[in-house]
């Protein structure tokens, strides 16, 4: 699903660059769950942004879904990051004038689906996240853990092959930490691909294989076997 | 341009402007206030000229007035400072040499006491032929102007105005048919009317050039003439050719300026025409000026609200908007404001130039007569507007474009 080949990223300050990325090799196949540990400054960030095509990368290889990522303008790329990509951030990313039903079918307006049918499409999928009740209400109305429930549903609702998640329990206390990995890997038990990316050892824990990063490279590479039990809800 | 007509793309903008109340309303002002003060400045110019016409309508438009004086260089003998005087004979003598004369008519005035009963006041009396109602229309509204078997019988006919009817007469009271007394002689009143916005006779009684000739004892002198000449003559040209001829008639140095002197209607109007015409070049000037002011306005709300909005409109990229669809949208945004703004402004200026028509428009003096706009120029600024209120979006909607998202969704 994503295959990348060493990867090169720096970006310039002032008359001098920083060489974040200092080639990563890395293979994710369809349908598994992996988090990309590193602290800040690791560059773990620049590589989310790589893979979500919000960023290019200066030396390598990138295919995603098989398909060799070069030379993309904004409009191609924002087509893929429509069809292939769901994206869930730390701060949820909600628009805040719209209600929960409308900020999750907002990906499907730029896809162009018609209005009924991306009403109904929303609908079902914040009923996933357990949020039918609240879908008329404005993200301000919801707590936390409520609106990145409603930002993963956003991030679901185009049916992507890839959810890219930066740090998804960053700005949320543990119960709701708990509650929002249950819903991911759940989606992940249903088959999609999951790619988080976290600080937080509780975090990478309940994922299946865990990348750690360090200043631009990764130093290990490992299938999580000790995963803990889902809960059940 | 599908986009236009999708509902959706509504929605969208509906809910960015929901959003941002006061701006929205402050942005429409601008416009609003632009192209109400057009539509209102040129209501209220065109009520003015409208105003002018009706004022002028009265006349015909080509016409001479000319009066004699005293000469200022002596002539062929004779002193200067001699008084020359208009006579029928000159009428006659013009009458024959131009054939571009239409009408043209010999006034001969004076003033006098009008008497009836036990009421009387002092008017002006003027001895007049039935073609001055020919060079300027009077508004009858009882009876008949004087006509030609009048000046044929010498008849002792008035038609008077209708402050005259107002003083002599009681309210209502049939003036057709009635005697009044002008200096010891007794008229029979023809007719009564009234007078427009411009008089050369105030409230004057009419009584038949031949008459007046005769009962004021003034042989072949007039006072003065009115001439109207033919649609399409050089009037300018025809008023110097007629006071040479009066000049070599009256034995008069053609360089005399002072003998004679004369008046051109059509110099008067052009004068007045040309403060309107004026007027509608600053009411343009002043109200496109304010419209481009006002558009600038809006996109300068929208830079801001494009920055405002860097956060959003970076989701929107991360979710697969493309740059084109972030840019209409801001673009739509500036065309949908400008053009509500538009229509509110239209509104309110036809509002207030109903108003300005209700109060200064009526009675029987009015300042303004029938402000109005024509539709095809409310089109046109309107599509000035809608086509600046596109041009200037496209400056925030570049600036929108240039938002990454990666920036945009950076967690400080």
């Amino acid at each position: 699903m994503i295959r990348i080949k060493n990867l090169h990223k720096s970006y310039p300050i002032g008359k001098d660059s920083l060489h974040v990325l200092k080639g990563i090799d890395l293979h994710i196949k369809e349908g598994e769950f992996v988090s990309i540990m590193g602290s800040s400054g690791s560059g773990k960030s620049t590589l989310l942004n790589i893979v979500g095509l919000l960023d290019e990368h200066d030396e390598g290889e990138y295919y995603l879904n098989g398909q060799e990522i070069k030379n993309l303008n904004e409009k191609k790329g924002a087509v893929l990051r429509n069809k292939f990509l769901g994206f869930v951030f730390q701060s949820f990313n909600l628009i805040s004038y719209k209600t929960a039903l409308e900020n999750v079918s907002l990906p499907l307006y730029y896809k162009g689906v018609s209005r009924k049918e991306r009403q109904k499409i929303a609908l079902d999928y914040l009923d996933k996240v357990g949020l039918k009740d609240w879908a008329s209400h404005l993200p301000n109305e919801l707590s936390g853990g409520q609106k990145q429930r409603v930002a993963i549903a956003r991030a679901l609702v185009t049916q992507p092959k890839v959810v890219l998640a930066d740090e998804p329990t960053g700005a949320l206390d543990s119960t709701t930490t708990d509650s929002v990995m249950d819903l991911l890997k759940d989606i992940n038990n249903e088959g999609m691909t999951v790619f988080v990316i976290t600080h937080e050892e509780e975090v990478a824990d309940q994922t299946k294989r865990i990348v750690r990063l360090k200043d631009g490279i990764i130093t290990s590479d490992t299938i999580n076997v000790q995963r803990k039990p889902v809960k059940t809800v | 341009m599908k986009f236009i007509f999708d509902s959706d793309t509504w929605q969208e903008i509906y809910g960015g402007i929901r959003k941002n109340k006061t701006r929205t309303v402050i942005t429409i002002i601008g416009v609003l206030w632009g192209i109400f003060l057009l539509v209102t400045l040129l209501g209220a110019s065109r009520g003015l000229e409208n105003n002018f016409k009706n004022i002028f309508g009265d006349f015909a438009t080509n016409s001479v007035f000319v009066w004699s004086q005293r000469t200022e260089l002596p002539f062929k003998g004779f002193q200067k400072g001699r008084s020359v005087r208009l006579t029928t004979n000159d009428v006659e003598i013009l009458k024959r040499e131009y054939k571009e004369i239409k009408f043209i008519a010999p006034r001969s005035q004076s003033n006098s006491a009008i008497t009836r009963g036990f009421k009387t006041g002092n008017f002006n009396i003027s001895g007049d032929l039935p073609v001055l109602d020919k060079v300027q229309k009077k508004d009858l509204v009882y009876g008949r102007f004087l006509n030609e078997n009048d000046i044929k019988l010498k008849a002792k006919v008035c038609v008077i105005e209708l402050e005259i009817y107002e003083q002599l007469f009681d309210k209502n009271e049939e003036p057709i048919g009635e005697m009044v007394t002008i200096g010891n002689i007794s008229y029979k009143v023809v007719g009564v009317y009234k007078n427009g916005n411009i008089s050369f006779d105030g409230s004057a009684a009419y009584i038949p050039f031949t008459t007046f000739q005769q009962v004021f004892n003034r042989a072949n002198r007039i006072s003065w003439m009115m001439i109207t000449a033919n649609e399409g003559v050089d009037i300018l040209q025809m008023e110097q050719d007629l006071l040479l001829t009066l000049k070599n008639i009256h034995k008069v140095d053609p360089e005399d300026k002072k003998a004679f002197g004369s008046a051109n209607l059509a110099v008067e109007i052009g004068k007045v025409t040309g403060f309107l015409t004026g007027m509608q070049f600053l009411t343009w000037f002043v109200g496109i000026a304010t419209l481009i002011a006002g558009v600038f306005a809006i996109g300068n709300i929208l830079l801001i609200t494009v920055k405002e909005r860097t956060k959003e409109i970076g989701i929107r990229r991360a979710i697969g908007a493309s740059p084109i669809e972030i840019r209409r949208q801001v673009v739509l945004e500036s065309v949908f404001l400008t053009t509500v703004a538009g229509m509110l402004g239209i509104i309110f200026g036809g509002f207030v130039l109903y108003l300005l028509d209700y109060f200064l428009g009526s009675g029987p003096d009015p300042t303004l007569v029938n402000p109005t706009v024509n539709i095809p120029i409310i089109l046109f600024a309107f599509l000035i507007l809608i086509v600046l209120g596109t041009l200037i979006g496209l400056i925030p909607a570049y600036m929108a474009t240039l938002v990454k998202p990666i920036d945009a969704l950076r967690d400080e």
